[in-house]
């Protein structure tokens, strides 16, 4: 099960590195997003709050311009066919979501280093809360914005939907994830913030579980 | 026929009284109400924001249950209901929204100042938003129902979230929720009997009248299609 | 014991309030050719898709046995092999890339030799290494037979198999679709005289329209 999986994730790599389609725009969505926000701060010096809100909204933002790929791109080829001949639903969620959260990774551990190089208030207080509710929110964000990617694939893949389908599902997530960012700022302990991160990690597992069992639905038309 | 006069007459009851009987500090009859300290006449509200705040989550509901069963029978009778009910849901939806924020700009001095409650449905009107959008981008009537079905229920799943998170991060401002000072626990916050009674013949009242249009709706929905099939195909 | 079996009971499909088909009832067993054909837009590749696992029937059911046993729907797609028009490689790797991804998504060792005498079959081998979007349609449909047989299916679906290949390209398809009756199940889905001639039994879907 796992090998079929990591099989697809690598055919997507694979095929990532030859097009460079999403790492070109995911990069590029970064910097543009990034310098907006200087530009826009200019040289106020903004709060913890609004750092760790701000970002957030990075995060969103440059999520919903490149992890519809994984399915679209499929669709648009009209690969998803011959891609059903070969395996069934969940290994294709499965490579996906592999392929999506390594995507997340790299990009959110991206913004995360430039954020703490070019914000002065961005300064991690509590390590390890940073780290966990960053590893958490990340998974969360993956497996959200997969199984939106899978509806948005088969509806023709209308540019601007998939913000419009996306933001309510993470939003929860996204709340929590912003509080989560402000304790670590702050150095609140993890004792204080445990509610939030229950509140992330039983996200990630019910979404992951309903992902699971409605792609069956969306992949076979 | 004869329960829609009944219904008639129970609107109407529920919107002269909610209206028109008098507020005063020690109530003698029946038809006054008591005093709630801190929202005085701004209390009449309860009448009718509270049903339609409670329909947009009945209609939500019904429409992913609706959902649920198109998805297992793959009937589009059932797309049609789950289609409508989500209709319906957004027009009590945005009325809920508008009559609260119209109090609120009197109660709190904003219209908007994100409550838990105004942020939750907030969020509500964001999905019922995104399900019409995704709706209205698909051509083809199975996918466009198997699609919308699979949205709504990864949305219902989200909601209980919103419940845990909200009180957490804002502070409550509604009437009766834990941080309001003013009243006390939510339903009997110095609601005298006669004010519970209104109150709950008009949710009683509202839900009859949703189930009605519900219906009506979902019907006028199926014929028009099956008319058109029969059109289309001489 | 029979090796391969293919049969429906009552099926019927419905897209939206549009009937496709009604009533269709067939069993496949062991080897053969089995031809179904029908006017455009009469469900031929409907079928075939129900028959591949693809689509879900609104009514009625499709059974896969192999050696009796049926075969858990999640385990089909090894069974059978699609060649359909709709049917797209990925364009940015070349043939034999393609090939062997396909091998490892579905988690089985390929027969090299097989695949190296497929690809020669289908005047394919010198290019085995060349991007797929670099071929012809002719050729990226002989590719969709090589596709379709590495893994040896037992029951092999072919949708318009004929379409965009020349006279050397439907000799060898037809030499092939020959060899491959003797030992398991062939279904074509076609219009041309010439594909139906091939078949023992066709089964013509103008006659499932009528509505009960």
């Amino acid at each position: 099960m796992f090998s079929k999986a990591f099989a697809v994730f690598q055919k997507d790599f694979h095929s990532e590195i030859r097009t460079r389609y999403a790492i070109n725009s995911l990069a590029m969505f970064i910097i543009v997003a990034i310098s907006v926000i200087l530009f826009a701060v200019g040289q106020e010096k903004i709060s913890e709050a609004l750092t760790g809100g701000l970002f957030w909204v990075v995060i969103f933002f440059t999520a919903m311009s490149g992890l519809a790929r994984a399915f679209v791109s499929e669709e648009e080829r009209g690969t998803s066919l011959t891609l059903q001949l070969t395996a069934s639903p969940s290994i294709v969620f499965s490579g996906k979501l592999i392929f999506n959260v390594i995507l997340v990774f790299c990009m959110n551990t991206v913004i995360a280093l430039l954020y703490a190089a070019l914000f002065e208030s961005f300064i991690i207080q509590n390590f390890l809360l940073f780290f966990l509710s960053f590893v958490f929110g990340n998974i969360g964000l993956a497996i959200s914005s997969t199984i939106i990617a899978a509806i948005i694939a088969k509806a023709g893949a209308k540019g601007t939907l998939y913000p419009v389908l996306s933001f309510p599902i993470l939003l929860p997530l996204i709340l929590s994830s912003v509080q989560l960012t402000l304790f670590a700022l702050d150095g609140t302990t993890i004792e204080q913030a445990k509610f939030e991160l229950a509140i992330v990690v039983s996200y990630d597992v019910v979404m992951l579980t309903v992902s699971y069992l409605l792609f069956d639905f969306i992949w076979k038309d | 026929m004869p329960w829609k006069i009944i219904l008639f007459l129970l609107l109407s009851f529920v919107s002269i009284a909610g209206i028109a009987f008098p507020i005063v500090e020690n109530p003698q009859t029946w038809y006054e109400f008591p005093n709630i300290p801190g929202l005085e006449e701004n209390a009449k509200i309860i009448f009718f924001h509270v049903p339609t705040a409670w329909l947009s989550l009945i209609a939500f509901l019904m429409s992913t249950v609706f959902s649920f069963r198109y998805l297992k029978r793959k009937d589009l009778d059932d797309d049609a209901k789950a289609y409508s009910s989500a209709q319906l849901g957004m027009i009590f939806c945005i009325l809920a929204t508008v009559t609260g924020s119209v109090w609120a700009k009197f109660a709190w001095g904003a219209f908007w100042s994100w409550d838990p409650r105004q942020t939750s449905i907030f969020a509500l009107l964001l999905i019922y938003g995104a399900l019409f959008a995704l709706r209205s981008s698909i051509e083809s009537e199975e996918k466009r129902a198997t699609l919308s079905a699979v949205y709504s229920l990864i949305a219902f799943v989200t909601v209980p979230f919103f419940i845990f998170i909200m009180p957490r991060i804002m502070k409550g401002l509604h009437p009766g929720s834990a941080d309001d000072t003013n009243a006390g626990p939510v339903v009997n916050f110095n609601m005298n009997s006669s004010m519970l009674l209104i109150f709950f013949l008009s949710l009683i009242g509202f839900t009859i009248l949703y189930f009605w249009m519900w219906k009506v709706s979902y019907k006028s929905i199926i014929y028009q299609d099956k008319l058109n099939k029969n059109l289309i195909r001489g | 014991m029979r090796n391969y079996s293919v049969s429906a009971i009552d099926l019927n499909m419905t897209f939206g309030r549009r009937l496709i088909f009604n009533g269709i009832n067939f069993s496949f067993d062991e080897k053969g050719i089995y031809g179904i054909s029908g006017p455009n837009g009469s469900g031929k590749s409907t079928l075939v898709k129900i028959m591949a696992g693809l689509l879900t029937p609104s009514k009625g059911k499709i059974i896969h046995k192999s050696s009796d046993k049926e075969i858990i729907p999640e385990k089909l797609h090894n069974y059978i092999g699609f060649v359909s028009p709709y049917l797209v490689l990925y364009e940015e790797f070349s043939a034999w890339e393609n090939l062997i991804y396909y091998e490892k998504i579905r988690g089985i060792l390929l027969d090299r030799d097989l695949v190296k005498e497929l690809l020669k079959r289908f005047l394919l081998y010198n290019r085995r290494d060349d991007l797929i979007k670099t071929y012809s349609s002719g050729m990226k449909q002989r590719m969709k037979f090589v596709f379709a047989l590495i893994h040896k299916p037992q029951l092999l679906i072919l949708d318009e198999p004929t379409s965009n290949l020349d006279e050397e390209g439907k000799a060898s398809a037809y030499d092939l679709i020959k060899a491959k009756a003797e030992k398991s199940i062939v279904v074509i889905a076609s219009n041309e005289q010439t594909d139906l001639d091939l078949c023992s039994e066709t089964l013509d879907l103008k006659n499932y329209k009528a509505v009960n």
